[in-house]
C-alpha cells in the first residue's frame, strides 16, 4: 500500500496539518470557501509522494552543490539546487540547506494552481511559503518566547513588496548549524532561497576557535549527515558582549552582502538576546508593539 | 516501546525504514524527523510531540473513531488498543524549536517567530512518598541539583508529600532553575530515580513506582496505622505475651497498658512513664524530634522516649515490647532489679507479631502524579468554541485519557487533570527547552458528539487506517493498570 501523509485540519478548521516523514506543514489559505477547499484538496494532492520523490535523489542532494549545473531531476530538488546555488562558489552548501523552503513553495504553487486565493501561506517548521493577492498584507513578527512580554520586533509584508519567503534558522534547529546563532530570520522573494539564505547567514554568526563554543563532527551526531565530518555547533557557552557583538557583526556583514546582490530582502540576527536586523525598512522596535499589545490587555 | 517499523541494524547504526528517508541512526540518536531513535540498537518512537496546551488548540489528531455503532465506553473499540496521542505526529513544529512560527493571530499579527524555543506550560508533579521518616519540615523548598524545583507540603496518612514543578519554578526563576525543574518533572515523569534535597531535612531518591530512599536508605514498608492505630489492631495479640508494648511514631505513640485497648483486655498498668505530651490514654504527641530513626522520630534508642518505671506500681521482671510502626525496628527488654529496662532476646512469639505488623505494613512506594493544565490556550484559542470542548469534559461527554491512562479532571474551570505516570507507556513525556513539559494527552468522545461539538467529521478516521500508516507502537498491556 502506498504510504499516505497524514492530513487533518486544525480544530480552528482553517488551517491544514500536513505531516509526512520529517515533514510538517501548516497550511492556511484565505479566499471563497470552495476555492479554499479546491486548495487544499491540491495541497494534499501534491504533497503525496512528494517525500519520496525528493528520497529518490536524496544522495544528489546531500552533495555540496555545483554552482554551475544542476543534474537534478525532481522539481523540488531543482528549486533547491537553484537556491543554493549562488553560494556554492564560495562556501560548501548542499541543496539540503533549502528543502525545507522548496518544500512549502512547492505546496503553495499547488494551490495557487487550482485556486484563487487572496492570501495562503505553507509554513514548513518555520520556513514560510507566502501568497499575497493585490492590496493584501501580511504581519511577521518575532517573538522572544510565547509567554514573553509581547513581541520583540514587527514587520509587515506588503503584495507589493517582494517578499514571499520567510525562513528561520540557527543552532538550535532540527538540522545543524556551522555557526552559533540562536536564530537568523531571513525575507526573500522566496521561501527556498530565504531557507538558503538563513542557512549561510547563520553559519557565518560565529566566533572561529572560541573555547566556550562545542562543536562536533556533523557525521558523528547524524552518520548520514550532508554535512559529513563538518565541525557543528553543540553548544555555546558564556560569551561576553563584544564577543556576542563580533559574532553577530560577522553574521550581519554576510547579510548585508546577500542583500546588496538582491538574495534577500532583509533579515534578523539574533544571539544570547541581542537581536540585530539587516535591510528591512519596516522593521518597528517592538515597545511601541508591546504597549498596545497592553492596552489590548487592558479592555480585554 | 518497539515500533511496528522496521530496522536493520549496521554496527551499531540502525537503519530507520519509517519513511523513505532511511536514515542511519547512531545508539541515543534520533533521526531526521527527531521522532524515531536508536535506543540501544532498538528503533523507538521517541515523540511525545504532543504538547499538552496546543493538542486541542492546534489540532492533535484526537483518538479515531470507528465510522458506525455507538461508544462502548472504552477509549476505543477494540479493547487491546489503545491510541494515545504519544508519537501522534507533530500538530505544530515544535521539533524545529528554537525559531518557530506560531500561525495563530496575535495582537493583529497573522504569524509570529518565536526565536527561543519551545512553549510554556502549566504543570507540575505531586509526590507521595511513602515514609514516616522525617524529610523536612512543610513548606521546606526541595532542590534538584541545588536549584529549588518544589516545596514539602502538608502530610497524608503514612505518606509525606512534595509539590514540585508549576509555572513559577519553571519560568519565574533563573534559567537553570527553570531548566533544572524541568529535567526534575520529565525524569519523574517518566519514571526515572529523581534525588532531592530538602532545606532542613533529608535527601531522598524519588522514583515512581519504587520505594523512596531517605538518606541512602531505601524505605521498605509503609505503616499500617500511626503507634495508637498499631496498638489498638494488634493489642490481643500481645496479651499474655507481654507486659508492655510502646509503638514509637512520631505522630502518636501508643501505650498498650493505658491505652483503650489495653484498658478493654484488662491489661494491668505497668508504671510506665512516657516523655511527650499525652493526647488521650495511652496516646502520646511529640515524644521525639522527628527524623530518619525509628518511626520517623530522630531516636536510635528507643529507652529515651521513656522516663523511669514508676515504682509503686512496676515490678522486676517485668516485659516490653517496644516496636516502630513498620515493625521494622523492635527490641525486647525486661525490667531488672532496679527496674531499668534491659534488652534481651526477643521471644520467638512477639517476634511473630513484630512480623505480623510488618506483613500489614505495605511497601513503601514513591508515587507520582503529573498534573497539567489544559485549559487557557482552550479559552483563548483558535476554535469556533473552545469552551464546547471544556463543558464536554466536565459534562462527561469527553473522556479524557493521557498516554491512554485514566486522568482525573479537577472540577472548575479549565481542564487540569492528574495522571499517574506509571500507567503510562514508556518515555511518555519530553521537554522543550522552554523550558516546558511535553505530555500526551487525548479526547475521546462518541462521533456524535464529536460533530455537536463543531468536530472535523471529514478528517475522522477509522482505526484500521491507522494500521496500515507504521504510527501504531504496540505497548505491553497491563491488566488492571490501565482502565
Amino acid at each position: 500500500m502506498k504510504r499516505l501523509p497524514q492530513a487533518a485540519l486544525l480544530p480552528d478548521g482553517k488551517r491544514l496539518h500536513l505531516h509526512d516523514g520529517p515533514i510538517d506543514l501548516i497550511v492556511e489559505a484565505k479566499g471563497k470557501e470552495a476555492e479554499i477547499h479546491a486548495a487544499y484538496q491540491a495541497a494534499v494532492r501534491r504533497f503525496t509522494g512528494l517525500l519520496d520523490e525528493l528520497c529518490e535523489e536524496l544522495e544528489e542532494l546531500r552533495h555540496a552543490a555545483d554552482p554551475a549545473r544542476c543534474a537534478l531531476k525532481g522539481v523540488v530538488a531543482r528549486r533547491m539546487h537553484a537556491a543554493v546555488a549562488p553560494f556554492a562558489a564560495d562556501c560548501f552548501v548542499t541543496p539540503m540547506a533549502a528543502v525545507a523552503g522548496s518544500v512549502a513553495e512547492e505546496i503553495l504553487g499547488a494551490m495557487l494552481g487550482v485556486a484563487q486565493l487572496t492570501r495562503a501561506y505553507v509554513n514548513n517548521g518555520g520556513d514560510i511559503a507566502l501568497h499575497l493577492a493585490d492590496g493584501e498584507q501580511f504581519t511577521v513578527g518575532l517573538m522572544d518566547r510565547p509567554d514573553g512580554d509581547g513581541l520583540l520586533r514587527t514587520t509587515i509584508a506588503h503584495a507589493d513588496d517582494p517578499i514571499r519567503g520567510i525562513a528561520t534558522s540557527g543552532r538550535h534547529g532540527r538540522s545543524f548549524s556551522l555557526g552559533i546563532a540562536d536564530a537568523v530570520t531571513v525575507l526573500a522573494r522566496t521561501a527556498s532561497q530565504a531557507d538558503a539564505a538563513a542557512t549561510i547567514i547563520a553559519n557565518a554568526v560565529d566566533l572561529p576557535g572560541h573555547p566556550a563554543i562545542v562543536r562536533c563532527p556533523a557525521n558523528a551526531l547524524q552518520p548520514d549527515s550532508d554535512l559529513g565530518a563538518r565541525l557543528v555547533t553543540r553548544d555555546v557557552g558564556e560569551l561576553c558582549a563584544s564577543e556576542i557583538e563580533d559574532a553577530l557583526d560577522a553574521g550581519s556583514r554576510r547579510a548585508r552582502q546577500l542583500l546588496a546582490a538582491g538574495l534577500i530582502e532583509g533579515a534578523a540576527l539574533r544571539l544570547h538576546g541581542e537581536t540585530v536586523v539587516v535591510g528591512t525598512t519596516e522593521t518597528r522596535q517592538s515597545r511601541q508593539l508591546h504597549n498596545r499589545a497592553l492596552e489590548h490587555a487592558m479592555h480585554a | 516501546m518497539v515500533t511496528d517499523t522496521t530496522s536493520a541494524a549496521i554496527g551499531d547504526k540502525i537503519r530507520c525504514d519509517a519513511c523513505p528517508v532511511m536514515c542511519y541512526i547512531k545508539p541515543g540518536a534520533a533521526g531526521a524527523c527527531d521522532r524515531y531513535a536508536n535506543h540501544d540498537g532498538q528503533l523507538v518512537r521517541v515523540d511525545p510531540h504532543v504538547v499538552l496546551e496546543r493538542t486541542v488548540s492546534h489540532g492533535g489528531r484526537l483518538v479515531p473513531f470507528q465510522a458506525g455503532g455507538d461508544w462502548d465506553g472504552k477509549i476505543v473499540h477494540e479493547p487491546s488498543i489503545v491510541v494515545t496521542a504519544i508519537g501522534a505526529g507533530t500538530t505544530y513544529p515544535d521539533y524545529k524549536p528554537a525559531p518557530f512560527i506560531v500561525s495563530s493571530e496575535i495582537d493583529g499579527v497573522d504569524m509570529v517567530t518565536v526565536v527561543t524555543e519551545g512553549i510554556f506550560s502549566y504543570c507540575g508533579v505531586k509526590v507521595k512518598i511513602d515514609t514516616d521518616r522525617y524529610l523536612g519540615p512543610e513548606t521546606a523548598t526541595v532542590r534538584a541539583q541545588g536549584e529549588a524545583v518544589g516545596h514539602v507540603t502538608t502530610g497524608e496518612y503514612g505518606s509525606q508529600m512534595l509539590s514540585l514543578g508549576g509555572v513559577h519554578h519553571l519560568t519565574g526563576g533563573s534559567k537553570k532553575e527553570g531548566r533544572v525543574t524541568c529535567d526534575a518533572l520529565m525524569d519523574l515523569s517518566n519514571c526515572k530515580p529523581v534525588e532531592l534535597s530538602i532545606d532542613g531535612g533529608a535527601t531522598v531518591v524519588v522514583r515512581a513506582g519504587h520505594p523512596p530512599v531517605v538518606n541512602g536508605v531505601a524505605e521498605e514498608r509503609m505503616r499500617v496505622g500511626c503507634g495508637s492505630a498499631t496498638i489498638g489492631m494488634f493489642a490481643k495479640q500481645w496479651r499474655g505475651k507481654v507486659d508492655e508494648v510502646v509503638v514509637v511514631d512520631d505522630h502518636i505513640t501508643g501505650v498498650l497498658s493505658e491505652h483503650q485497648a489495653g484498658k478493654l483486655l484488662d491489661i494491668p498498668d505497668t508504671g510506665i512513664k512516657m516523655r511527650g505530651r499525652r493526647s488521650t490514654p495511652g496516646r502520646y504527641f511529640q515524644v521525639a524530634e522527628p527524623g530518619t530513626g525509628w518511626g520517623g522520630t530522630r531516636i536510635s534508642d528507643p529507652l529515651s522516649v521513656l522516663g523511669p518505671f514508676d515504682p509503686k506500681t512496676a515490678r522486676p521482671g517485668m516485659t516490653m515490647l517496644m516496636v516502630s510502626t513498620t515493625g521494622e525496628h523492635a527490641a525486647y527488654y525486661e525490667l531488672d532489679a532496679a527496674l531499668r529496662p534491659i534488652e534481651k532476646q526477643m521471644p520467638p512469639d512477639l517476634k511473630l507479631s513484630v512480623e505480623r505488623i510488618q506483613e500489614n505494613c505495605e511497601p513503601a512506594l514513591c508515587t507520582v502524579l503529573f498534573m497539567g493544565g489544559a485549559g487557557g490556550s482552550l479559552r483563548a484559542g483558535v476554535t469556533d468554541n473552545p469552551v464546547r470542548l471544556t463543558r464536554s469534559v466536565k459534562d462527561a461527554l469527553t473522556r479524557v485519557t493521557s498516554g491512554g491512562a485514566p486522568v482525573y479532571v479537577w472540577p472548575g474551570g479549565g481542564i487540569t487533570f492528574m495522571v499517574d505516570v506509571t500507567q503510562m507507556p514508556a518515555g511518555a513525556f519530553g521537554y522543550v527547552p522552554t523550558p516546558a513539559l511535553v505530555a500526551p494527552i487525548e479526547f475521546t468522545l462518541k462521533l456524535s458528539d464529536y460533530a455537536a461539538l463543531g468536530g472535523h467529521m471529514d478528517f475522522v478516521r477509522p482505526l484500521a487506517s491507522l494500521r496500515d500508516s507504521a504510527e501504531i507502537r504496540p505497548m505491553p498491556y497491563i491488566p488492571g493498570r490501565r482502565a
